[in-house]
Order: C-alpha cells, then structure tokens, then sequence
C-alpha cells in the first residue's frame, strides 16, 4: 500500500491525496502552538492562534477587517484588469505576428527585471499618493510578465491547426478568431490565475508607501504598534484571498473547457 | 505488362492539376537543402494518384506547395489551369498528425469551412449529417476529438475536407499513426468517399499495400534530392474490397514498386 503511494506518477485515492495536504496544514499549526503554547517564543513576536484567531474575530466585527479587505481588492482587481485587457491582445499579436514580438520583446523583457517597487516613488512624482498609484503598482508588477506569458501560450498553438484552417477558408483574421483564440483560450485563463495571485504579492508593496487604508497599511500599522497578531491575520486574509480567487479561476476553467477531458464533464 | 503501361500512358480526361517544373530548395542554418528537385506531372479530374518514396525525399514538400502552405522556389501550380497563389479552400488537406479543432465536437469540425463561408446552419446540419453516414460515425457527432480513436479523428478529418467541396483534396500520410488492422479499414472507408465525392484525389504514403490498393497510378519518387522516377498505373478493377490484396495482379504490383523503392532507399541510406 504504502510503496504504491510512493511510485513515481501513480495515481492514488483521492482521500489520500486530500488526507496528505490536511495533515500538512496540521504539522505546520502544530510547530506554531508548540513554539506559541510552549513559550518558546516570545508572545511579543509570535502570538499563540488562538489570540490570531481572537483579533480575527474582532477586527471582524468592528468593521476594520472589511473595509479594508474591499480597498485593497479593488485595488487588485483594478491594476490587474488594465494589465490583462492591454497584455492579452498583445501577448496574442506578440506570439503570432513576428513583427510585434520583433518590436515588443526586447523592450518587455527588458522592463519585467526592473522591480516594481521601485517604480514607486517615481509614480509618486509623477500621479500623487491617490488610488491611480497603488493600481498602478499592481499593473507594473503583473503586465509584463504576463504579456510573455500570453505570448508564449500563442506560440504553443499547433501550427498545423492554422495550416488547416487556411485549407479550409479561413481568412487572416478569422484564423485569429475562430484558430488561434479559442485554441489559446485555457493558456490564457490559467496565466491569468497565476498572475492575479502575484498581483497580491504586489499589493502589500503598494500600499507600504503611502497609503493610509487596505490590508498592507493595517499590516504596517500593526507593525509599527507591537500588534504580531493583527499581522499575522492580514496575511492569513490575503493568502485567503488569493486562495479563493485562485479556486475561482480554476472553476472557470473546469466549466469552459470539458473538452479537454475525456469524461467530458 | 506493367512495365509496358508506366512511362507516358494517354492521358484520358483533362488535367485537373498540373505541377510544372516545381522544385525547392530550403536555406537553413548548415546551407541550402535541396527537398525536391524540378519535378512536373499532372493529376486527371477525379483520379486517385498515391505518391511514394523513401523517408525524407520531399514528398510531403511537393503536397505542402499545392496546397499553398510552402512556396515552391522554382515552377508553378495550376489547379483547373489556373496558377495557384497561396492556401484556400479548393483544395482540401489531411495531415499525419491529429489536426481536428479539440474545442468543437465531430460536427462543429464538419462543417468549419462551411460557417466560415456563411452556409446556414440548415444547410450545414444536412451536409454534417451526410458525411457522418459516409465516414460511418453517426452517433458521434457531438463528441469532442478527444474522445475518440485516431481513426476516428482522421474519418472526421476527411469529412471535414470533403465538407467544403474542394476540388482536390491533398492527403499526406493520413493513416501514418494508425496500428495495421485500423488502417485496412480507412483504406476501405475512403475508397468509400472517393468514388461517392467523385473528386481528385493527391494521397502520399510509405506503405507499398496502401499506395497500389487506392490508387489510379502510383508515382515513385527517388531519394533525396526528390524527383518523379516512375508513375506506374494500377489497373485493377474497382470498386476494390480488402481481397484484391491477395490476388497475384496485386502481387505483382508490389514487387514492382517494391524494387524500385529499394533501390532508392538504399541510395538515401
Ligand atoms: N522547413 C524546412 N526547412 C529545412 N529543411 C526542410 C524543411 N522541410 C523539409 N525539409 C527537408 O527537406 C527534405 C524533404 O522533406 P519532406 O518533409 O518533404 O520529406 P518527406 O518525403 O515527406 O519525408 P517523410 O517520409 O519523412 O515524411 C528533408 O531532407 C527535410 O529535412
Ligand atoms: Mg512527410
């Protein structure tokens, strides 16, 4: 039994496979109550869970927690959609027109190694502290990786799908529209999942400098007041988050492309 | 007998395509590869030609500039006498590989060509339906490729040209990745609707069998640098079941074709 769970790409039960990812989550909050409980650590720095858990519940209910979760995912939300409406056409032209990747490539490839936080004072400069600043964080942080993403998804089109569609009639631009599109299609929607999650990432970045509301502000509010628990709970909300917009994007997947699955469900 | 029917039979019926002094060099990044040296022959309307030859002798080249996907480096195509200029629906193509659109189901893929050309959606489901009789998958119209065998997908490849009414259609080892048994069946299935669709028909194989059992006439090619050697017309009767394999008119066939790609083969060797 035990030998079969452990042989390189076999299949295993699905309870199995649920019981190992439940058992690590209990490993790892076993290692935090021995090291909170015990009092190995100091409380000042990490707090047991059940006073996280007690934070929780009352920024919760005092209203804190929400607001604040609300500022920051229109924060995302809004960087993020800016940077996957531009990057997805031009992830497309660039991975089926040589000529844009010749012209956008080098450029794009170029920028994506400059840290996106350190556009921030410069954004400063240029449009303020308002919300514009921190989206745009957001947009510099996912939009070119995710444009070479998309392109890359485009270039993976079978070419011979083109080839036939042309045998078929079709013109320049509906091999675009009925080939290449649908054939990139889940590409597209899993690179989205994956880069929205790092657009949480960049989130805390954006709203460190500056800002005087969202999850990264309480985060360095509760820093800068001695208040480990009220950290630790805005990072479990945003990993929390990004865990269920991530579920969500799978679930979009999952219901638009049962052609992909044999069972076709 | 055989012998004496190859080079230059008359030619009945016109030509439907003609391949004049075609050839093509590629330039790579080791120099210049000479796929097909000038080659011409021409296909008579509604003929079933087969091409063979050893691996790598341009064969796929030759299909690949009549259906306008390559550009030949020297000569012309004509299809109907008129110079062809790049791929279009006139003429129908079948690859190796699997090349069914995975997000439509078997009569999505049908009838492609057709929505593209703005047939209705009536006209469309009677010629869907027509086609699925003729490759014998009624029922399976709406799976997704996916779901079925290779033959399967290669039966709604064939329908999928046919669907569009081309005036050729260009198949290039179709039944390459099919095991034996599969591949007997599709011979007989296209056979089928070759002589329903009556149309002209440009088939190219490895397979000896294959290449005597469909065809009209079988052109051998040489090795690389790839020319036509011979084009040898296969005159058994149709229309032809499984058992003409057996019979000594088809044995002798063979064992022409069989020496002459033998001497090529060991020449690309
Ligand atoms: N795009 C290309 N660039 C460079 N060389 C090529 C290209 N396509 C084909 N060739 C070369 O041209 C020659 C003929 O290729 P082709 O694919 O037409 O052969 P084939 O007879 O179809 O072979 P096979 O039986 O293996 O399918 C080969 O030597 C091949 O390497
Ligand atoms: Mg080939």
């Amino acid at each position: 039994m035990l030998a079969k769970w452990f042989t390189p790409n076999k299949e295993i039960p699905k309870s199995v496979y649920t019981s190992a990812g439940l058992i690590t989550f209990l490993l790892f909050l076993v290692f935090w109550s021995v090291l909170s409980y015990g009092g190995i650590v100091n409380p000042l720095f990490l707090p047991t869970p059940t006073v996280v858990l007690a934070t929780a519940i009352d920024l919760l209910f005092n209203g804190e927690l929400l607001s604040n979760i609300g500022i920051s995912f229109t924060r995302v939300l809004v960087g993020f959609l800016v940077a996957a409406l531009i990057g997805i056409p031009l992830g497309i032209l660039m991975g089926s027109l040589k000529i844009m990747e010749g012209a956008f490539e080098p450029i794009i490839g170029f920028i994506r190694y400059m840290p996106a936080s350190a556009f921030i004072p410069l954004l400063i400069l240029w449009i303020g502290l308002g919300e514009s600043e921190k989206m745009s964080v957001i947009f510099l942080g996912t939009f070119f990786q995710l444009t070479l993403m998309i392109m890359d998804v485009t270039k993976n089109v079978q070419n011979e799908l083109i080839e036939v569609s042309y045998t078929l009639g079709a013109k320049k631009l509906q091999v675009f529209t009925k080939v290449i599109l649908p054939a990139a299609l889940p590409g597209i929607v899993d690179t989205l999942r994956i880069t929205f999650g790092w657009a949480w990432t960049y989130l805390v970045v954006a709203e460190i400098v500056g800002a005087s509301s969202g999850l990264g502000y309480m985060i360095m509010q509760a820093s800068r007041f001695l208040q480990p628990d009220k950290i630790i709970v805005g990072i479990l909300i945003i990993g929390l988050l990004g865990l269920l917009t991530d579920m969500i994007f799978k679930a979009i997947y999952r219901a638009s492309f049962s052609w992909m699955r044999k069972d076709g469900f | 007998m055989v012998t004496a029917a190859t080079m230059n039979s008359p030619l009945i019926g016109t030509p439907k395509l003609e391949i004049k002094d075609v050839g093509k060099i590629f330039k790579t990044k080791s120099g210049e590869t000479t796929a097909l040296e000038k080659t011409s022959f021409t296909i008579n309307d509604g003929e079933f030609v087969t091409i063979l030859g050893p691996s790598g002798c341009g064969k796929s080249t030759v299909l690949r500039i009549v259906a306008g996907l390559e550009e030949a480096t020297s000569g012309q195509v004509l299809l109907d006498g008129e110079v062809i200029n790049g791929p279009g629906p006139d003429r129908g193509m079948v690859f190796q590989s699997y090349t069914l659109f995975p997000w439509l189901n078997v009569k999505e893929n049908i009838t492609f060509g057709l929505k593209l050309n703005g047939v209705s959606q009536k006209e469309r489901e009677d010629v869907a339906r027509h086609y699925l009789q003729l490759i014998g998958l009624e029922g399976f119209e709406n799976h997704y490729p996916i779901q079925l065998s290779g033959g399967m997908k290669q039966r709604v490849a064939i329908a999928r040209a046919l669907a569009n009414d081309p005036k050729i259609l260009l198949m290039d080892e179709p039944f390459g990745a099919l095991d034996a048994q599969t591949r007997n069946i599709m011979q007989e299935v296209l056979l089928k609707a070759w002589e329903e669709s009556k149309k002209t028909i440009l088939f190219i194989t490895h397979d000896v069998d294959e290449s005597i059992f469909l065809a009209d006439s079988v052109y051998v090619m040489s090795a690389r640098p790839g020319r036509l050697k011979k084009k040898v017309p296969i005159s058994i009767e149709r229309p032809r079941g499984f058992s003409v394999k057996g019979t000594v008119e088809f044995a002798a066939y063979k064992e022409e074709l069989l020496s002459l790609i033998r001497e090529e083969s060991l020449k690309s060797i």
